[in-house]
């Protein structure tokens, strides 16, 4: 594992990390600012980290570094130089949002739906933010640490068959 | 009033009138029979062309990371059997590695041996599902009932390895269950000469079908660079010509003493994703093959009384055994503060875990990348502006599983 990428990081975009360490397994991780994670993506995608790897968050809330309250995890991959890279982002309770990367990975899209459904974390200008595997009637973010295990949801209307689009014909909406 | 009467001729302005068409809205799913597992597409179509496709997904999903930060680590072993359902071994063995490389663990030589032996039994088994599928759906039965018929022979062997064909929770942490039963390697080496066989049965069939061609060749493409944009990896990447293997880049286990070749495609279409398993199913063949000839004697998990159960005369016989029997089960493994990603190469492409632990016998996250996911969004990409007869055979190649995909 090298830090190349995270020191081109720092280089050609200065005031984008804000912090760096290593894992107990030795692999290196950048945090990111907050602001800065759509650039930071362009920059990484540049120097040959193409494969959009995953993404995710974590509610660190019953952790002893609770706040910020989230991080929102990316991963990607460089296939010349054969390794992952590791970054993450800390968003606090009150400024849940953060730049979405859609638009420089067209696999975060999907993933940013996910992180949204799940712990509730915004993605600015993402402009299709819809819950990705549960509905949209689904009351708060199951995955956050303040979700009960055993909470039940509310049984909601069953949706108009208006709703519906059949195609051609009277039966739908115009 | 003889202007009322109706005259069927039309007239030329009628002839050469534009005609009035609306792209219509299909639902194809969540229950259809062209389709795997419960998901919907919306798809909009011009005629037979489509002009855009929504993938609904959800319909499956279980709670899988919640579910696992509520148990301890040992616990979690029979959830991930039911991500990846056609390949269980890979997703039990992935989890583990991920774990202990957290711990940082190095599991003995035999296990990781028998840990490569399940995963390519089990890659077999996902791929002949893969492709006989994609044979059933435009057409041929026959080739269907091969590739099952040589799938139920894998899972006769990982009955009897592990106790249960789909939902084996076999590994453990430190790494497995129990040792190989007596004479199972000699079972496998004959299970595999059927396999080849069977195997070989259905690429006859379908290789060079002219109409099995027809459906798959040129349809679904999708560019390497959109690949890679969208998370594909594992066979549906290797269809776009990167070579992109994790048993070969970060080898693990006992890969790197094993000889194999990754199966590379070109074209990015259906058909060389439906090669490249084929070409898959021989090399884990052979990969078995020699894993069973390299594979050493001794202990089958670490010899660590933290990590691993001791064994049960032990538990009988002395307090020592009872105490750290009592305290596995009760606390769970106390897998240090931390956090970890790593990844295997799962029967469709990188199967990642992020774990973080907060020190408790508990997971406190339990992220996981299934390959699914990511080749399930691009989807849209690879249709859209095709016809919807490509959509068939492009879902069956992508080999969507519900299971991981909703987790």
């Amino acid at each position: 594992m090298s830090t190349y990428a995270l020191e081109q990081l720092e280089a050609r975009l200065p005031g984008a990390l804000e912090q760096r360490y290593q894992d107990r397994a030795g692999d290196h991780w950048g945090v990111v600012a907050r602001l800065k994670i759509a650039d930071a993506a362009k920059v990484v995608k540049e120097l040959g980290y193409t494969l959009f790897v995953s993404m995710d968050c974590v509610d660190r809330l019953h952790l002893p570094e609770s706040t910020p309250r989230f991080e929102v995890l990316y991963f990607f991959y460089s296939l010349e130089r054969n390794e992952h890279l590791r970054l993450k982002v800390l968003v606090s309770e009150d400024e849940c949002e953060l730049p979405t990367i859609r638009f420089v990975y067209q696999g975060a899209n999907w993933a940013e739906r996910l992180a949204w459904d799940f712990y509730g974390v915004r993605f600015t200008g993402h402009g299709d933010l819809r819950r990705m595997l549960l509905y949209e009637e689904f009351q708060g973010h199951p995955l956050r640490k303040d979700y009960a295990m055993r909470d039940r949801q509310p049984l909601i209307p069953e949706r108009p068959i208006k709703d519906i689009f059949r195609g051609p014909g009277t039966s739908g909406v115009s | 009033m003889a202007h009322d009467e109706y005259d069927p001729t039309p007239s030329n302005d009628e002839l050469e009138a534009h005609l009035q068409t609306r792209n219509m809205v299909v639902n194809l799913g969540p229950s259809h029979p062209a389709m795997h597992g419960t998901v919907r597409m919306k798809v909009e179509l011009d005629g037979e062309t489509i002009v855009k496709a929504d993938t609904e997904i959800g319909f499956l999903h279980r709670g899988f990371q919640k579910s696992c930060e509520n148990v301890t680590w040992t616990q979690c072993i029979p959830y991930t059997d039911r991500l990846n359902y056609v390949s269980a071994l890979m997703n039990n063995f992935g989890f583990l590695s991920a774990v202990e490389k957290l711990i940082g663990l190095e599991i003995p030589e035999r296990a990781k041996f028998i840990r490569v032996i399940g995963a390519e039994l089990h890659r077999i088994a996902d791929h002949l599902t893969a492709t006989g599928a994609l044979g059933l759906e435009l057409g041929a039965f026959a080739a269907f009932l091969y590739g099952i018929e040589a799938r139920e022979l894998i899972q006769d062997r990982v009955t009897e390895l592990t106790g249960a064909r789909l939902t084996t929770n076999y590994g453990r942490v430190g790494g497995l269950n129990r040792d190989l039963p007596p004479g199972w390697g000699d079972k496998v080496l004959r299970t595999l000469t059927k396999v080849e066989e069977l195997c070989g049965e259905v690429s006859a069939l379908l290789t060079h079908n002219r109409i099995f061609t027809d459906r798959c060749r040129g349809t679904g493409v999708i560019t390497a660079t959109d690949a890679l944009d969208f998370g594909f990896t594992g066979p549906c990447l290797r269809a776009c010509g990167v070579n992109l293997d994790l048993r070969k880049q970060k080898p693990y286990w006992a890969y790197d003493q094993l000889k194999f070749e990754v199966a590379m495609g070109k074209n990015g279409d259906n058909y060389d994703r439906y090669l490249i398993r084929v070409k898959e199913i021989a090399e884990s063949i052979s990969l078995i093959r020699q894993a069973l000839d390299k594979m050493p004697e001794g202990p089958v998990i670490v010899d660590d009384r933290r990590i691993a159960l001791p064994p049960k005369d032990e538990v009988y016989g002395t307090i020592e055994g009872v105490m750290a029997h009592f305290k596995l089960v009760m606390e769970g493994i106390q897998v240090p503060a931390g956090e970890v990603y790593d990844a295997t190469e799962a029967a469709n492409g990188e199967l990642g875990w992020y774990l973080r632990s907060d020190g408790s016998g508990r997971p406190y996250k339990v992220h996981v990348r299934a390959p699914g996911f990511h080749i399930l969004s691009g989807v849209g990409k690879m249709i859209e502006g095709r016809m919807l007869a490509d959509l068939i055979p492009t879902f069956d190649t992508i080999n969507m599983i519900g299971g991981e995909v909703e987790q």
